[in-house]
């Protein structure tokens, strides 16, 4: 059965996310296509072709898909989508935004942020926050999917030799418009790829302090990250915000700074390999997940913690 | 400009969700159920461009049983003047709420719907982008920011990378995300103005909306038990541990 995986991009390379996608989609089929849709993305095409795993590109380049707009993208992916039977995007503000517009269309069901396959109907997914684990199945031909990134490993982006077919069609709906973007620019790497996340959480007192923070990272080559109650405080902007409201990460480690540990916390993050807490508070309820407990001043702990990594 | 703000009767997100012990689905016997909090977001923006003067009227509408007309009264006690409930027993899924959202839309002729991005309960986020592909509508999903400009409305959204800025064309539907704004309080004044506002019932059926299921829950089970592991005396032992036995750094 067919499975199509829309490609997540910024018109120069493809996204990491795509290639989460990708591992689960080869649970569904041996192999699977890459739809990439943009402007003047041909060496999205050209990365797309070597991923592992695919066996064909389809690339819609046109102007009306430059910026990824949901009311042009979603009737493209629709009309392509008539020749696959599983239609996935990994689970970022993209893939949320244009693919239950792409299942509407389609009249199905969608099946949201799945963490597992449980066979060509049936996936698992995390509701109520994380706090359960449903196993759902699909009375749909088509399954319209999102993937949870952190529950897939990404497949490798090189050794494919997929073929590259262009498709001709342009949808251009003329009801939204791009206007700008201001994106967070950081030397740091991306908060959902990085290996090594260091967050802090309200206890942090102040955006000046995450300075703090941010030092530690820095030592480990890791993303800074933040709670919501830090977010909300103001310290942070809230595409640092890991949790159920914001992102979901599961790095090699996480390191929680002065973060209690609320259910929505916990959600974004508890899938990491090693979890860290530094905390004061002995009772906080983070010190339930993590490895490593370190009960402590965060301004004494942290600085010490960065000065003895070399 | 009418605005239709969509809420959803949910658990409260202070409690926390368990299955049943045949893991057949959700307990929730007995929990304290709430506005979902993006909804009490969407509504407050609704009521905000109401006393801005961008909004002539706002109606609400939730979808469910009967105990849905408390959240229907809480957006009118927030402020909302009038409010729809579809009543019905069944699991109504995203895609059936976009269904009968479309067909309630057909009927008020609103230019503005806005919605919450996701309930807290099965963490869909998917109704906001139906609805706007049954209507053909534009979407500004994930809303930090709604400005309106005449024919069109500007809409900052929350993505992964920072920020984006969308013109949408009217009609169009908007999803919020958190930093739209702070709900305000309800007063008990107007809980009480609340109680005598207009609320209308309908059922899918009147609406001709056919809400049958597409997905079965075969299994509703607790996500895998995360073992407390271990105290360590300093940052010395800790930067030890993580090199030579979780061998992280």
């Amino acid at each position: 059965m067919a499975v199509l995986i829309i490609a997540e991009h910024d018109n120069a390379a493809v996204g990491p996310a795509t290639l989460n996608a990708v591992a689960a989609g080869l649970k569904l089929a041996d192999s699977v296509d890459v739809l990439v849709a943009g402007e003047g993305c041909g060496a999205v095409a050209d990365g797309a072709k070597s991923i592992q795993g695919v066996a064909k590109v389809l690339v819609a380049d046109a102007a009306p898909y430059a910026n990824a707009l949901a009311e042009n993208l979603a009737p493209l992916i629709a009309e392509v989508a008539d020749s696959y039977e599983h239609i996935l995007a990994a689970a970022t503000t993209t893939g949320k935004n244009v693919m239950p517009r792409v299942a509407a269309l389609l009249d199905v069901a969608q099946i949201s942020d799945i963490i597992g396959v449980a066979g060509a109907d049936t996936f698992v997914r995390p509701i109520y926050a994380g706090n359960i684990i449903a196993t759902v199945q699909t009375a749909d031909a088509k399954k319209v999917i999102t993937v949870r990134t952190t529950a897939f490993d990404a497949v490798a982006d090189t050794g494919g030799s997929a073929e590259v077919t262009p498709v001709d069609a342009t949808h251009d709906s003329g009801l939204s418009s791009f206007e700008g973007e201001e994106l967070t620019k950081s030397d740091r790497p991306d908060l959902t790829a990085a290996d090594i996340v260091v967050s802090g959480g309200r206890g942090v007192g102040s955006a000046d302090n995450f300075s703090i923070i941010e030092a530690l990272a820095d030592k480990l080559g890791a993303a800074v990250g933040a709670s919501r109650a830090a977010v909300d405080a103001g310290y942070m902007p809230n595409d640092y915000q890991v949790g159920q409201t914001g992102k979901v990460v599961a790095p090699q480690l996480y390191v929680a700074v002065g973060i209690s540990g609320a259910i929505q916390h916990l959600a974004g993050m508890k899938d990491s390999k090693v979890i860290v807490a530094i905390n004061k508070d002995e009772e906080a309820p983070i010190f339930q997940v993590a490895d490593y407990g370190l009960v402590g001043d965060l301004f004494n702990e942290v600085p010490a913690m960065t000065d003895l990594l070399e | 400009m009418k605005i239709l703000v969509a809420v959803k009767r949910a658990i409260d997100y202070n409690v926390k969700a368990r299955p049943k012990s045949d893991n057949s689905g959700v307990d929730l016997a007995n929990v304290k159920m709430s506005m979902n909090p993006f909804d009490e977001i969407a509504v407050e923006e609704a009521i905000r461009l109401q006393e801005a003067g961008t909004a002539s009227e706002t109606v609400a509408v939730s979808i469910g049983p009967k105990q849905c007309q408390e959240t229907l009264r809480t957006a009118m006690a927030m402020g909302v003047e009038r409010s729809i409930l579809v009543e019905t027993e069944e699991d109504v899924q995203p895609l059936a709420v976009a269904k009968v959202l479309k067909a309630l839309v057909e009927k008020e002729q609103p230019s503005l719907v806005i919605l919450g991005k996701q309930a807290i309960d099965d963490d869909s986020n998917q109704v906001g982008q139906m609805l706007a592909a049954l209507l053909g509508w534009a979407q500004g999903t994930f809303a930090c920011k709604v400005t309106p400009d005449g024919e069109t409305l500007s809409v900052q959204r929350e993505v992964d990378g920072g920020l984006q800025t969308v013109a949408l064309k009217l009609p169009a539907i908007v999803t919020t995300d958190l930093r739209l704004n702070e709900p305000r309080y309800v007063k008990l004044p107007n809980i009480m103005k609340a109680k005598k506002k207009p609320l209308d019932t309908v059922t899918p059926a009147d609406l001709g909306v056919d809400v049958a299921p597409r997905l079965t829950l075969l299994k509703a089970e607790d996500p895998p038990v995360r073992e407390a592991g271990v105290k360590v005396e300093d940052v010395a032992e800790l930067v030890e541990k993580l090199k030579n036995e979780a061998k992280v750094i």
